[in-house]
């Protein structure tokens, strides 16, 4: 059974009087723990496809199922309160809360979004920490730490909350090589420790050779999948 | 619910000389309406007290129709003995009733042999008035302390000045009865009486029998019966009692004998008393205005300062109700600071001003010490208005944020 079945999926934008199709007639499968990239030049649509995956935005067309949920028929409640059972994300900015410590902006999802009681949540987020390194760093606030350590922290507080799909937009944009692989690298471990499947987008061609599955867009159009080790077949679309 | 408010906490924290800004400007508007709240209130409570207690009474009861020709003094429109009796029978049954005073009211002609002017003058009981008006005595400057017997009379200190008699003088009152009769008697000065601000306020007093005598009187008929309350907040339930009990006292026309009027509607102080009300309502106004635009301000920024937060808190899952908490909490928060800061700098204001004492004069009377107070439940008043028109002006801020598209919110710059 497939994570995400996306079916002809299509999104325009009006600008004006003007009508911008983003995407169009995007179909695919991604199935349960893989690692997943898509890429593409700027404007390709591969920030628009994220969003819609990760239900911030719908289709205007097509048939969109995340975990067995047609996401495009939800509400702004319940599109809310689905990414907050099911997605994790991590920003290309990091987007750590400023005036919350290292272990607050983990905590954050299981208190604001989940409730989950204090004990567990205790387990979970020194777990994570430990997990991405943070642990000695958990007091500090968010401008008190680097960038690789705030990508890390944005890792944790994605995986938090257990979800089965963490999106990530451009995570090691602004980060420098070394920092881009170590979180790369990061969001590999935890996969295979969690089963949890990751969705980022690049545009690093060396950052792309680390996805297992490989999607390309262009001009809005999934021009292109490539499988690596063996994890799915290759085959052309 | 805690870390909603350790969040609003935190992030008025964040913006410190804002956060501070805006606390100023309300705790300087709390501190602002209470010390005139304090001022305002305390002086009309006083003048009220001057008011009643110096020579109204809190209550008066004439007969129908008495009060609309007071001017005139009318002797016809007095309260027969049997009246009176109805009345005092009421007043002995109507729980709350302190004390009462019957007066005869009259006008008449004042000599000191060498020359005559007018005066208005009331017959009393003497020990009925001062318990009916406890600040009468006060009010006699020289003498002795009370018409001690019959044949004294208190003098109005400008009549005592503008006639030039002292106490100890021998005066000749003069006055024309209900049938037109002259007669006159001769009084010794036994005090000159401090003026008050209002009606009846420059009258001069006689014990009451000295008035039967002089207006030639069988039977006592009084002008008017001053009652003193036990509970002066319970004036309008005394009121309606009263009026209650003599309902059913009516004249061959079938219209009532008896009127019952508190002060309010016999001192024009009463007029100042509503302008001191609305004033207030307006300073209080002119608080919620300054606190609806600076928090609204405040928060407006706050939005559109955090709106990458926002679209980051929405994006992992954060409810629109809670979004909207956590800007309406910092809103609370930043309400209940100025409240609590103002209200006790507030506080502190008031007492400075008791222990250096401001005087004022009001009419004749002159250095009155306006002892300053606040009802606690006004402290609770104006914070809990600050309060809730900070929750009130953050709303549309919060709504905004917690409609926000999280795809357009994480594209702000």
């Amino acid at each position: 059974m497939s994570l995400i079945k996306a079916e002809d999926i299509s999104k325009d934008y009006q600008a004006g009087e003007i009508s911008i199709k983003a995407l169009r007639d995007v179909s695919f499968e991604i199935e349960p723990s893989s690692f997943v990239s898509f890429v593409g030049p700027s404007g390709s649509g591969k920030t628009t496809l994220l969003n819609l995956i990760g239900c911030l935005d719908k289709p205007t067309q097509g048939r969109l199922r995340v975990a067995e949920t047609d996401v495009s028929t939800l509400n702004q409640k319940q599109s809310a309160s689905f990414r907050g059972k099911h997605i994790g994300f991590i920003f290309q900015d990091f987007n750590l809360m400023p005036v919350l410590t290292v272990y607050e902006n983990i905590e954050y999802p299981l208190i604001m979004v989940q409730e989950i009681p204090v004990q567990e949540r205790k387990r979970r987020i020194m777990s994570l920490l430990e997990a991405v390194g943070m642990d000695e760093q958990k007091d500090k606030y968010p401008g008190q730490i680097s960038g690789g350590q705030k990508q890390r922290v944005a890792v944790a507080r994605a995986l938090v909350t257990n979800p089965e799909l963490v999106i990530a937009d451009e995570p090691t944009a602004n980060l420098d090589r070394k920092t881009a692989y170590m979180v790369i690298d990061l969001m590999k471990k935890m996969r295979d420790e969690l089963k949890t499947t990751f969705i980022f987008s690049t545009h690093d061609p060396k950052i792309v050779d680390e996805a297992e599955i490989v999607y390309t867009l262009e001009d809005g159009e999934l021009t292109g999948r490539e499988a690596k080790g063996g994890i799915n077949d290759v085959k052309s679309i | 619910m805690l870390n909603l408010f350790k969040i609003a906490t935190r992030n008025l924290r964040r913006y410190r000389r804002r956060t501070i800004l805006t606390a100023s400007l309300i705790v300087t508007g709390v501190i602002f309406v209470l010390v005139f709240v304090a001022v305002t209130g305390s002086f009309k409570t006083m003048m009220i007290g001057q008011v009643t207690d110096s020579f109204l009474g809190h209550i008066q009861i004439h007969s129908k129709g008495y009060v609309a020709s007071i001017d005139s003094l009318p002797l016809t429109m007095n309260l027969r003995s049997q009246s009176v009796k109805k009345v005092e029978k009421a007043l002995h049954e109507i729980p709350g009733i302190e004390a009462y005073s019957p007066r005869i009211k009259f006008g008449g002609m004042f000599s000191n042999f060498v020359e005559t002017t007018n005066i208005r003058l009331n017959g009393v009981y003497p020990e009925k008035e001062i318990k009916t008006l406890p600040f009468f005595l006060s009010r006699i400057r020289e003498g002795g302390k009370i018409i001690k017997k019959k044949g004294e009379i208190l003098v109005p200190e400008l009549l005592a000045k503008g006639m030039k008699v002292k106490v100890g003088d021998m005066v000749v009152v003069i006055a024309t009865n209900k049938d037109g009769s002259v007669n006159g008697k001769q009084f010794r000065v036994g005090g000159i009486l401090e003026s008050a601000t209002g009606p009846g306020g420059r009258d001069g007093y006689i014990h009451i029998e000295d008035a039967m005598e002089i207006l030639r009187m069988d039977n006592m008929e009084v002008s008017e019966i001053a009652v003193r309350l036990k509970d002066f907040s319970r004036l309008h339930e005394a009121q309606n009692k009263l009026q209650d009990a003599f309902s059913s006292e009516l004249n061959k026309k079938g219209k009532p004998i008896f009127e019952v009027h508190t002060w309010e509607k016999l001192s024009p102080f009463y007029n100042i008393a509503r302008m001191i009300d609305l004033m207030t309502f307006f300073i209080k106004l002119m608080l919620v205005a300054i606190v609806l635009i600076s928090i609204m301000n405040v928060m407006i920024m706050a939005v559109y300062e955090r709106v990458r937060e926002i679209g980051t808190i929405a994006a992992i899952g954060t409810l629109p109700g809670k979004i909207l908490s956590m800007f309406v909490i910092e809103g609370f928060c930043l309400g209940f600071i100025g409240a609590v800061i103002g209200s006790i700098i507030g506080g502190a204001v008031i007492f400075i001003i008791n222990i250096y004492g401001v005087t004022f004069d009001f009419g004749r009377q002159k250095g009155l010490i306006l002892s300053t107070s606040v009802n606690p439940n006004d402290f609770i008043v104006v914070s809990v208005i600050v309060i809730i028109v900070s929750v009130l002006a953050s709303l549309q801020p919060a709504f905004k944020a917690s409609r926000m598209d999280p795809v357009q919110a994480l594209r702000h710059i």
